[in-house]
């Protein structure tokens, strides 16, 4: 069901693929993208991603568990310098564009982490409601652009800062 | 734990120091510790040595004197120093041995930490995407913490400008300038709400202790320091923790809160009792989220026990009195043993311009780090 992750999408007047990150992570393509996590069929765990065995029980079988699209946004960071290696989004200490971070809580079912639309600490709240969105990470070479899941805050808040 | 006591201490100071090797730093660290113990390299049994980026810290053998002795080498994280301790504290109490050194040392890139997430149990992208910092982790946890618990931007900076103060008066230290709590505020902003002078820095450096049976302490020194308790717990499910993709909702206390209760359970002592502290800063959120960890003040009561100075050198409740992590940097090996290292001058009473006033009985030390260990001590007079 999720072994297509490719879509064609248009950059510059020519069409151009968009390829998930990893597979298994989100539906691709999709309208309405959703995690692929994982659920413990004993004690009813959930993880993200889906993970070989249980966290909580040890149990060696976790089912595939796609998790809820919307969720409130439990804590955040932003991440201001550029990551050193493995991070891959091709940038340079001179393009960096720093990026949020976000625990979202996904329903009562998990809290999982992603990046975050927005980087600008006077927009972003501890509850805001956040959705799953599928966003541009890097273009290769071979002009593929390569996408990944981020959320994204539902409405913008008052800019003034939290503190 | 009963019958293990520290006799003898040694440091190479923290900072950086060219071409000089990890394994060089750390052989300094133990002739420094013998001689404080008044033993020579000879009569040491056995050892257990830490590091993260040295394969074999073992090798420091080779510097010290090809004796023979078992020595066992260790990594454990941010709490690798923590087991070196332990595991030669329980190696004397298992009545194997009688006098044995542990020693930490490590010698870091400048920047933040990095390696293959694979190796912590993250997915293969989890560093590809930037998800991959520990500072990342740690800015959202006194995020969240602040806003649940009412402490302000000016509390970190508070905790790191305190730092800097204890590190100028220590020569062992990496950051010695005090810096006024503006500058920190108002300085690069790394990971909110966490600027570049509220973090500490990898760097390099290296520390040993001597123990030995505490029947016999009196034999090398006048003010043996009991080791008595070493506990260290890894992270429980629904923890949030570093390195990981998700948390559980339903949530659970942190490791350093079994590691601490267990710690004082051991020891029969409580928070009360401790005269002087150290505690895990990787950042000044770090420093504030483990007072309350460990059990010395309820949450949010840290505001104002940082605006009345309570954590200062004099203070009631005294807390990384040699700069920290912040101050000291982190070489990972190394940095717990520069806690007891502390905590044993605080306790004989041999500290200098960082003494403790009073006639300190208790110190404790904690640490914690990827992918959610922690590690705690006790010692007494």
């Amino acid at each position: 069901m999720f072994d297509i992750d490719v879509e064609i999408g248009m950059r510059e007047g020519r069409r151009v693929p968009k390829v998930a990150f990893a597979p298994d992570v989100f539906t691709w393509p999709a309208d309405e993208p959703r995690l692929i996590g994982g659920r413990c069929p004993t004690c009813a765990a959930v993880t993200f991603p889906q993970v070989a065995s249980c966290p909580r029980c040890g149990s060696p079988e976790m089912a595939q568990h796609l998790l809820p699209r919307r969720g409130s946004l439990w804590t955040w960071t932003t991440q201001d310098f550029l990551p050193k290696e493995p991070y891959a989004s091709g940038e340079t200490p001179e393009t960096f564009r720093p990026y949020g971070v976000g625990l979202v809580q996904l329903g009562d079912e998990v809290r999982v982490e992603g990046r975050l639309t927005e980087s600008d600490p006077a927009r972003l709240r501890i509850g805001m409601e956040v959705e799953l969105v599928v966003v541009p990470f890097r273009v290769d070479d071979d002009g593929t652009e390569i996408v990944t899941y981020a959320f994204q805050p539902v409405r913008p808040v008052q800019d003034q800062r939290d503190r | 734990m009963d019958g293990v006591a520290i006799i003898g201490v040694g440091l190479h100071p923290f900072g950086r120091f060219g071409p000089k090797s990890a394994i060089q730093m750390g052989a300094e660290a133990v002739r420094a510790a013998c001689a404080d113990a008044g033993v020579g390299w000879k009569d040491v049994q056995f050892a257990f040595g830490g590091s993260a980026e040295v394969d074999n810290p073992d090798a420091v053998v080779g510097l010290l004197g090809l004796t023979g002795i078992q020595f066992m080498d260790v990594y454990n994280g941010c709490a690798t120093a923590a087991s070196a301790l332990q595991l030669a504290a329980e190696t004397i109490r298992s009545g194997k041995y009688d006098i044995g050194v542990a020693v930490g040392m490590d010698k870091h890139l400048p920047g933040a930490f990095t390696a293959d997430p694979v190796h912590y149990g993250a997915p293969p992208w989890y560093g590809e995407m930037g998800y991959f910092l520990t500072t990342k982790f740690f800015g959202m946890k006194i995020n969240r913490y602040m806003h649940d618990h009412g402490i302000s931007h000016e509390t970190l900076a508070r905790v790191a400008a305190k730092a800097y103060r204890n590190g100028a008066r220590n020569p062992n230290a990496f950051r010695r300038k005090p810096l006024a709590e503006d500058e920190i505020l108002s300085a690069r902003m790394l990971n909110y709400p966490l600027t570049q002078y509220m973090f500490c820095a990898p760097d390099e450096g290296a520390a040993a202790v001597v123990l030995c049976r505490a029947d016999v302490a009196h034999r090398y020194t006048s003010t043996p320091i009991y080791l008595r308790a070493a506990t260290l717990r890894t992270r429980r499910y629904g923890a949030h923790e570093v390195h990981s993709t998700w948390a559980a909702v339903d949530q659970d206390a942190a490791p350093t809160v079994y590691a601490s209760r267990a710690a004082y359970e051991e020891a029969d002592l409580g928070p009360e009792d401790v005269d002087v502290v150290q505690l895990q800063d990787t950042d000044a959120g770090a420093e504030i989220i483990h007072m309350a960890e460990n059990g010395f003040c309820a949450d949010g009561a840290q505001e104002a026990l940082l605006a009345d100075g309570a954590t200062e050198i004099d203070g009631p409740l005294p807390i990384n009195t040699d700069g920290g992590l912040i101050a000291n940097g982190e070489p990972i090996g190394a940095s717990g043993l520069r806690q007891v290292h502390e905590l044993v001058h605080q306790l004989r009473g041999t500290a200098g311009d960082r003494q403790v006033p009073g006639t300190p009985r208790v110190g404790y030390a904690q640490l914690y780090g990827a992918p959610g260990t922690a590690g705690v001590s006790i010692l007494t007079t």
